[in-house]
């Protein structure tokens, strides 16, 4: 059980990250708040596939002549972390959409508080 | 042959149109339109060609780079993802036509960035229906999501916030997704779609695929404005410019719509997700639910748009119900209803936004005669667009309402045949109000509208043909829904349904 868990780990942290960015998300009343929760959850995805590519013992996926290429679990899969280069363009793109559209916000209301929001858009 | 290569033309002269037309049209402002619509045309010309060859000779697998799959990217044109290809860039292409005058009205200086965006946006989803890579539909989902957000953004006072609301929970569902994706890749170790179909009846436990696939329909659910998920749709579609939510209602969602499929009948077999668990009953019960109460609030909207938007989430229903019964008459009704939907909704958007040119607001208890006439074919396009959403024969709409139901009776639930019936009722009553006002009641002033201000003033022709061709399309298309079915929606069909 114990073995279980500490060889989790990162899967807890993944989870605790999910959970944090999707409260900030939705209950957070500042718009720049719920931005940094949108964030948070898109970084612990990240985390979920980098953690996922990782084995015990093994090496870097470049072949070294010591090891050869015959038995895979001797290297990191590479996949997920390329996977996550396009995804952390996209989460930057995101970003800064999101930005953007704070700004234009700020500039027709003077606020980012959903509440005080919600009363001058009427 | 170039012609092989036709999978990765469809998007390929958007992404490209996309970044010609911006720096171009900083350069000269009027290039940016006419560059727009050359690319849409030519993406228009290969999305057409690749249905009839599709139709003649089956599917068409393309290796990008020649990589072989699951090495490679895969893309995948079958039947049904040419037949949504065609509906996706031609919707596309005559809201584009459209845009031209009306953004010149509602945006003015903003033009080329407009049209640069739209074209990303109908990049994204012509690359979403090709693809049969999952990780690559992941990234054209969000090239069409961000395109999306933009396109809400610039609309009127409160369209920011809306933009942001849809930015933050268009953001949780591709996410969601994305951690589906996950799961299925930690399990699989392929993200091919076809590769990964061979892969999942060979496991031997099926904790984690039943995870991912629930990640993953919770995250698609979110884009398609699938029932208790839909909060984002109405108030987008109502503060975005005319010609942002005429591109957004009739595709957008009708994509992700696709998109799950896919993932259910292609992905997963059908064995799977309907008979060993029942997520497609999930899915039918709540688009039921969904279909009703998006009608009501439709009948308490005081605005067309955003009477059109709670219409689209009710619309959408029928397409996740059709999906929900999983048996083929109700895949038929529920593709069938992807176009439909497309073509009714694009005419409707499309009339809102005539109305908001001539006139300035969409408030659906200002309108009255005065409507008719000054717009006389604007006026039939909504009455035909509107008979259609109703359902009544010949137009388009009756057709895939008829399949559905004929799918509820197959599967033997009656109550979905009442939801069916219940919600054309409650389209009636929130149609024929607006109808009851163009048509028949007379002004309010009668002494101050002048003969000039009954007179005919018609918006401008290139606005008025898009129209006047999608309301053609809703009965042209419901004569042909015989031909529709069986020549292309029997050929789509996923094996073991």
């Amino acid at each position: 059980m114990t073995d279980f868990f500490i060889g989790h780990i990162a899967y807890y942290f993944v989870i605790a990250l999910l959970i944090i960015g999707l409260w900030g998300m939705l209950f957070k009343k500042n718009l720049v708040k719920k931005l940094i929760g949108m964030n948070i959850l898109q970084s612990s995805i990240i985390i979920f596939y980098v953690a996922s590519a990782s084995k015990y013992g093994a090496t870097v996926p470049v072949i070294d002549p010591r090891l050869g290429a015959i038995n895979p679990a001797d290297y990191i899969n590479p996949l997920p972390h390329t996977l996550m280069l396009t995804a952390i363009v996209v989460s930057v793109a995101t970003t800064g959409v999101a930005l953007a559209l704070l700004i234009v916000i700020y500039k027709r209301y003077k606020t980012l508080n959903e509440d005080e929001l919600l009363e001058r858009m009427k | 042959m170039i012609f092989e290569h036709f999978p990765i033309l469809i998007p390929l002269p958007l992404l490209l149109g996309a970044m010609i037309a911006a720096p171009l049209g900083v350069w000269k402002r009027d290039l940016a339109y006419p560059i727009a619509l050359f690319a849409t045309g030519l993406s228009l010309f290969f999305t057409v060609s690749g249905l009839i060859f599709v139709l003649n000779t089956g599917t068409h697998h393309y290796h990008l780079g020649s990589w072989a799959p699951p090495i490679g990217i895969e893309y995948v044109v079958d039947a049904l993802a040419a037949f949504v290809a065609v509906i996706v860039v031609g919707a596309g292409f005559l809201v584009m036509i459209y845009s031209h005058r009306s953004l010149q009205r509602e945006l003015p200086n903003k033009e080329v960035p407009f049209h640069s965006v739209s074209l990303l946006f109908l990049a994204g989803l012509s690359g979403m229906v090709v693809t049969g890579d999952l990780f690559n539909l992941y990234v054209f989902l969000e090239i069409s999501s961000l395109s999306a957000y933009a396109l809400v953004a610039v609309g009127e006072k409160r369209a920011p916030v809306a933009a942001f609301r849809y930015l933050l929970l268009g953001t949780i569902g591709a996410s969601f997704y994305l951690l589906g994706l996950g799961y299925l890749y930690v399990v699989t170790g392929s993200l091919n779609m076809l590769d990964t179909a061979k892969i999942i009846p060979l496991l031997p436990e099926h904790g984690l695929v039943l995870v991912a696939l629930t990640l993953m329909i919770v995250g698609i659910g979110l884009k398609m404005a699938m029932f208790p998920l839909h909060l984002w749709l109405p108030d987008a579609y109502t503060y975005a410019p005319s010609a942002g939510s005429a591109y957004l209602a009739p595709i957008a969602t009708k994509v992700s719509a696709y998109v799950l499929i896919r993932i259910l009948f292609t992905v997963f077999e059908p064995a799977f997700v309907r008979d060993e668990f029942s997520f497609t009953t999930v899915l039918a019960w709540l688009s039921a639910v969904g279909i009703i109460w998006a009608s009501v609030m439709a009948i308490a909207q005081k605005d067309l748009k955003r009477m059109l938007a709670y219409s689209s989430v009710s619309q959408i229903g029928y397409i996740g119900l059709g999906i929900g019964l999983a048996n083929p008459l109700g895949f038929i009704g529920a593709v069938l209803h992807i176009m439909n939907h497309a073509v009714m909704k694009a005419t409707l958007f499309l009339v809102s936004g005539n109305i908001f040119y001539r006139l300035g607001f969409t408030d659906i208890p200002k309108f009255d005669d005065k409507l008719r006439k000054m717009m006389p074919f604007t006026s039939v396009a909504f009455v035909v667009a509107a008979l259609s959403m109703i359902g009544i024969p010949p137009t388009a709409g009756f057709f895939s309402k008829w399949y559905l139901v004929l799918g509820s009776i197959d599967a033997g639930n009656w109550i979905f045949v009442f939801v069916i019936a219940l919600s054309s009722l409650l389209n009636i009553v929130y149609f024929f109000r607006i109808i009851e006002k163009m048509y028949i009641s007379k002004s309010k002033t009668p002494s101050e509208s002048t003969v000039e201000e009954t007179k005919m003033r018609e918006v401008p022709v290139s606005m008025l043909i898009p129209t006047l061709i999608f309301a053609v399309a809703v009965i042209v298309l419901g004569l042909l829904n015989a031909v529709i079915v069986d020549s292309v929606i029997r050929l789509a069909m996923p094996k073991g349904l």
